[in-house]
């Protein structure tokens, strides 16, 4: 295949070769279970736990707080779904509050415990994308047991000040999860800092396998499990551990934190570059989102009169893959709840695409990218209607 | 639900685009709030033949392609032979759409038949 540029790092990211090199022994030679006595057992239980240490290490937690699981849908869902079971009947604390932008992992749980007779209440966003903590202060009520946000918005890049959330959740007794996906590997994640109580990470967005997460759970607090099993992960998380990866993600996390600073600053370079040349040298694009509190890696540009996937699918076949919240690139023709939120306009969701940058990125891919994209913008714009219908009202 | 070759083929490539000279009927179809406007111009001969015909379309994938499949279908044809051209025919043309694109982003045989039951309102021809 001819060169590709990969700007959908958000989405998921490529193993990366050092994580390929640690997991390689226990594809092909060491292939015992964790959970046996014997040395082939051992010796994969020692560097499961060695990961276990390096994802605490990376976030600022105890070892013992870190339970492996599937995947960052699992780890959310064990928290509103775990946190709901454990209150049992009569419960008093049923009211949770979280934001309209959450990824569908928690969006659609906490509408599935609506269903159960919890109490959800969903915080608004700004035109930027941000939240007001007054809004907070304001849902919480008697009955608030829950606050789950996220760090990092998926789509925009925002960063939420979950350290303030997590002050206002304790200075109420209220429990707080933050789902750190989008977070990891780009901005600094220290659970002590935050002061939550739960904590989601996926290890595919920084350059680890699929199918392998963590789930921090501060040590005293305790959540229902999911499932029901054997003793794996203190008997909170049965079943037989996904041994390659969680060794890679130990690996990968490792690597995402030592280099982290130098690399953020490298990438935002790269991401601003993006930005500046497409912002002054396409027309009518606005930038989605609020720029000032941003992670490093990502930019959501609209491009008006044109649709996202259009952009998404002629991009692609020159060789750069991006992602759009146009409805129309997904399965269920719903514009992104999350550009939705920001200011009503669901044309703005159709027209917005996601640049999401990562460690692979040159400035070479930035500069072909808007090379390309104002061919296509201009191609797409050139039988749009709703650019010619602008384009002739603005004549006169 | 990846598109077929066609459907690539007439995205990439689109035929008819933009706005022909003096066209006798025109129809929009769609909204920007579902992510797709259709809007095609015809010019239909005193004999009832569709002489020429363009589009432009404001969507996804699907929506040019079928765009562009519809008006090369009936470019040449008699407007009452071009009302049998509906949203299964052009899909089934283009090889199949994914089935979350039938509705939404296959509305040019619709902006078709508004354009040709507009014209013959017009001139009175029942």
């Amino acid at each position: 295949m001819t060169h590709r540029i990969y700007f959908d790092n958000s989405a998921t990211t490529p193993v990366r070769k050092e994580v390929v090199d640690e997991i390689m022994p226990f594809l092909t030679e060491l292939g015992g279970n964790p959970s046996s006595r014997h040395y082939e057992g051992r010796v994969v239980r020692t560097a499961v736990e060695a990961a276990r240490a390096k994802v605490a290490a990376a976030i600022n937690a105890d070892p013992s707080e870190i339970y492996f699981n599937s995947c960052a849908s699992e780890g959310n869902n064990t928290v509103l779904r775990g946190y709901m079971m454990g209150l049992g009947r009569n419960a008093k604390k049923n009211h949770i509050i979280t934001t309209a932008v959450e990824h569908p992992s928690i969006f659609n749980t906490a509408a599935a415990l609506e269903k159960e007779g919890f109490e959800i209440t969903y915080l608004p966003v700004d035109g930027k994308g941000n939240l007001n903590l007054d809004d907070l202060r304001n849902a919480i009520k008697e009955n608030t047991g829950l606050i789950s946000t996220m760090f990092v918005n998926n789509e925009i890049g925002n960063i939420y000040p979950v350290e303030e959330i997590g002050k206002i959740a304790h200075e109420h007794n209220i429990l707080f999860h933050v789902d750190a996906v989008q977070a990891v590997g780009k901005i600094h994640v220290d659970v002590k800092k935050i002061g939550c109580d739960f904590l989601t990470v996926s290890a595919h967005k920084f350059y680890g396998l699929k199918g392998v997460g963590a789930l921090f759970v501060k040590r005293g607090r305790v959540l229902k499990n999911l499932l029901t099993g054997g003793h794996q992960e203190k008997g909170k998380r049965p079943g037989t551990e996904n041994v390659v990866g969680i060794i890679g993600m130990g690996k990968a996390i490792e690597l995402a934190v030592a280099e982290l600073d130098d690399e953020a600053k490298r990438v935002a370079a790269l991401r601003d570059r993006l930005e500046k040349r497409v912002l002054e040298e396409i027309p009518f694009t606005r930038v989605v989102g609020d720029p000032s509190h941003r992670v490093p890696t990502l930019s959501n540009i609209s491009f008006r009169f044109v649709e996202g996937e259009g952009i998404l699918l002629k991009l692609d076949t020159e060789g750069i893959a991006v992602s759009t919240g146009s409805a129309c690139s997904s399965s269920d023709l719903k514009a992104s709840h999350v550009i939705t939120a920001l200011n009503g306009d669901p044309e703005e969701a159709h027209s917005s695409i996601r640049f999401s940058l990562g460690k692979y990125s040159t400035v070479e891919d930035v500069d072909y990218t808007v090379e390309t994209l104002k061919n296509t913008i201009s191609l797409l714009r050139s039988f749009s209607p709703i650019y010619d219908e602008f384009v002739n009202a603005n004549k006169h | 639900m990846n598109y077929t070759e066609k459907v690539m083929d007439h995205f990439l490539h689109p035929r008819n685009v933009g706005k022909i000279d003096n066209p006798n009927a025109v129809a929009e179809v769609g909204n920007a709030q579902c992510g797709d406007i259709i809007k095609l111009f015809l010019r239909i001969n005193p004999e009832g033949i569709i002489e020429d015909i363009s589009f432009e379309t404001f969507g996804c994938g699907a929506a040019i392609a079928t765009s562009s499949m519809t008006t090369e279908m009936v470019k040449g044809k008699h407007i009452d032979e071009a009302l049998l051209v509906t949203r299964d025919v052009v899909a089934e043309e283009l090889g199949g759409l994914p089935a979350s694109k039938m509705h939404c982003s296959n509305l040019a045989s619709e902006a078709l038949h508004k354009a040709i039951h507009e014209y013959k309102a017009k001139y009175n021809l029942h």
